[in-house]
């Protein structure tokens, strides 16, 4: 599967996108008051910067139509495991930070980003997990006084 | 001349105190550490640590910050030349003959020779760093809103178009940095912007947050499982590290044009520091007689870049502090981790918080010094800690981001920012955007957007007032024939597509670059 088929569409979405984002500053900056140039308002500068990034993309969309490009995209396989591990190793800190404590979330976000290599099994990922909760527990905890506790319901 | 040696003299007193000794020592040595590390640079090691140094003194913290970064650039050279794995891209170019030297045993004088290299083109910098500073201290004082502006705006054309990669795309991308630091509070008129709900975010995006968002997280978004760890079963051993006199010889003028390069770039604000070791190579490779010995293991292409590296990092340290305006990513990080400390970069920070200053540079030699010495008994340790696998090294590192980024404020809501501009990054980074411009923007945004209102109050509003006033005036021109010159480039390329060329090596054959940010 190629999730970006050559470089010139590469070049094109990322224009776009530019585009995209520019728009929306700018709009979103309007909707703050303007002001005039000798008194500019807290919305002058967002959407100023909104409407050279708008053409910014503009121009990356344009110039990818024209220019040659040599040799293809190096195509490597989307990482779905990869990616899905340690984006939700992230949430699984936030989440059991907030409803179980440092330990937890130190085990969990340790133990879920290490699944995402395909080369680490349950058990190699539990003890990275743990040796690095314990980290946690010296040199956080004790030695650095983080404030996080170590276990808490809530 | 005569006072800035007796500063001088006031910064080692301030350096050699025990306390911050200490601390410099810990930031070179951790650096050193983190920078051998595979896929781990100089922004990751200063971004970890900097949540510790909040609670710190102004000048032990910049002390260690200092320290960690020429210690993780020291470490980075480490990995290239055994490993072929630039860990910090600058060093990708390190790699094309620091590898083949390894291969033909030769990696521990390649070693020796960028620590003298590095030492060389290191105390070169601190030379032009103290001698020239009070001068730019002059010139920077007569500077007003209007003149900071413009001075502003090449840092940030400079660095967006002279990164690695399209210059458009970096222009794009230090806008979007600049957006980033609209995020919260309007000095001016206390209104929120572009907090999307979010009480949090009316206290700007957090700094550390977005540097491992984009520098941490998006990186092992976009190596893992793809990063092909390559053992090295390289014994390097103390004696091997002495360089002999020939080949001493040998590397001296390289070494020389190197750090020559890297002041010059140095003093350029907005000039990434990949691009500085590009252009070293490139020279060296020029000037040499036997050009075909290049990406075969030849001495001068490591000596010359990694002097040009570590002489445009001191260097650039002058306009980073005595103006406000970064050279590159890493040095925008130290200038954010100067004004969580409240202190304002500019022309009056030598004079106002000269401990700081003189002490900083002072830390300077000392640190390179430290460097020398740790690097000589920890070689073999730093070997071991080469062949830790990146399947291991990266769950840990993440483990130390959210840590680090939850210590910042003790709020999980920055740990979300942080997965919010990893995904960001992975997707800029696919579309082959340059992610350093973004940091660049988010850092001077604020001060770029001050300055112009400023500006613009005192002209009463006309726009014509950025090329009235000389200097400004004199910033403008160079910001034109910048995009002049690019645009020049662009088209000249174009033509030339026709035919074939080749004269630059491809960056790290055969080596994953875990990070195309400049």
């Amino acid at each position: 599967m190629r999730l970006i088929p050559s470089k010139r569409s590469r070049d094109y979405l990322g224009g776009i996108l530019m585009i995209a984002v520019g728009l929306a500053a700018a709009i979103g900056g309007w909707s703050y008051r303007m002001g005039t140039l000798s008194r500019m308002g807290p919305g002058f500068f967002p959407t100023s910067l909104g409407v050279i990034l708008a053409l910014a993309g503009l121009a990356i969309a344009i110039t990818a139509r024209f220019t040659r490009y040599e040799g293809e995209i190096e195509q490597l396989a989307p990482e779905w495991r990869g990616w899905i591990c340690i984006c939700a190793s992230i949430v699984a800190f936030v989440v059991l930070g907030k409803y179980g404590g440092l330990l937890p979330a130190t085990f969990a976000i340790v133990f879920i980003s290490a699944l995402g290599d395909r080369e680490n099994n349950v058990l190699t990922a539990a003890l990275l997990a743990i040796a690095c909760a314990i980290v946690a527990l010296v040199v956080f905890r004790w030695a650095l006084q983080l404030q996080f506790p170590l276990f808490q319901w809530g | 001349m005569h006072q800035a040696l007796v500063d001088l003299y006031y910064g080692f007193g301030v350096a050699l105190q025990p306390h911050n000794l200490m601390w410099s020592f810990f930031g070179v040595l951790v650096g050193n550490l983190i920078g051998v590390l595979p896929g781990m640079g100089a922004l990751s090691a200063i971004s970890i640590l900097l949540p510790l140094t909040y609670t710190m003194h102004a000048v032990p913290a910049f002390l260690m910050l200092a320290g960690i970064f020429y210690g993780s650039m020291y470490g980075g050279a480490i990995g290239a030349i055994l490993l072929n794995l630039p860990s910090h891209p600058p060093h990708a170019v390190t790699c094309l003959d620091g590898y083949p030297m390894t291969r033909q045993g030769k990696g521990g004088t390649a070693l020796g020779i960028t620590m003298i290299a590095s030492f060389f083109a290191a105390s070169f910098g601190i030379m032009v760093m103290i001698f020239a500073s009070p001068l730019l201290v002059k010139a920077a004082l007569k500077f007003g809103p209007t003149e900071i502006f413009s001075i502003m705006l090449l840092g940030l054309l400079a660095g967006g178009t002279m990164a690695r990669g399209s210059p458009i795309k970096g222009v794009a991308m230090t806008v979007v940095g600049l957006l980033i630091g609209v995020v919260g509070t309007d000095v001016n008129s206390g209104t929120i912007r572009f907090a999307f709900g979010f009480p949090e975010l009316s206290d700007r995006v957090e700094l550390v947050a977005l540097a491992l968002g984009l520098f941490g997280a998006a990186d092992f978004l976009r190596s893992v499982n793809r990063l092909e760890f390559i053992g090295t079963e390289t014994h390097v051993r103390l004696r091997d590290m002495r360089p002999s006199m020939a080949e001493l010889k040998q590397s001296f003028f390289p070494m020389l044009r190197g750090t020559l390069v890297g002041t010059l770039f140095g003093a350029m604000p907005g000039t990434g520091p990949t691009i500085t070791t590009f252009i070293a190579y490139a020279l060296e490779r020029r000037v040499s007689k036997t050009p075909q010995r290049f990406g075969h293991g030849a001495l001068e292409g490591v000596a010359s870049p990694e002097a040009a590296s570590h002489s445009k990092t001191q260097v650039d340290f002058i306009p980073t502090m005595s103006l406000g305006i970064p050279g590159d990513a890493v040095m925008a990080l130290l200038l954010g981790a100067l004004m969580i400390q409240g202190i304002a970069p500019g022309p009056q920070l030598i004079t106002d918080h000269a401990d700081l200053f003189w002490g900083l540079i002072a830390s300077f030699w000392i640190g390179n010094i430290l460097l020398v010495i740790l690097n000589v008994p920890l070689i073999g340790v730093w070997l071991k800690v080469l062949r830790v696998p990146y399947r291991m090294m990266f769950p840990c590192a993440m483990f130390f981001i959210a840590v680090g980024v939850y210590s910042t404020n003790n709020s999980l809501f920055e740990v979300n920012e942080v997965l919010v501009f990893g995904i960001v990054g992975a997707i800029l980074m696919a579309l082959d955007f340059p992610l350093a411009p973004i940091l660049l923007g988010y850092v001077l945004g604020p001060l770029v957007e001050e300055n112009f209102r400023r500006a613009l109050l005192l002209s009463r509003g006309n726009l014509g007032v950025f090329f009235q006033r000389p200097i400004s005036l004199a910033f403008m021109v160079l910001c034109i024939l910048l995009v002049v010159l690019q645009m020049f480039f662009a088209v000249r390329a174009a033509r030339r597509k026709r035919r074939p060329m080749r004269s630059e090596p491809a960056p790290a054959v055969g080596a994953t670059v875990p990070a195309t940010n400049d």
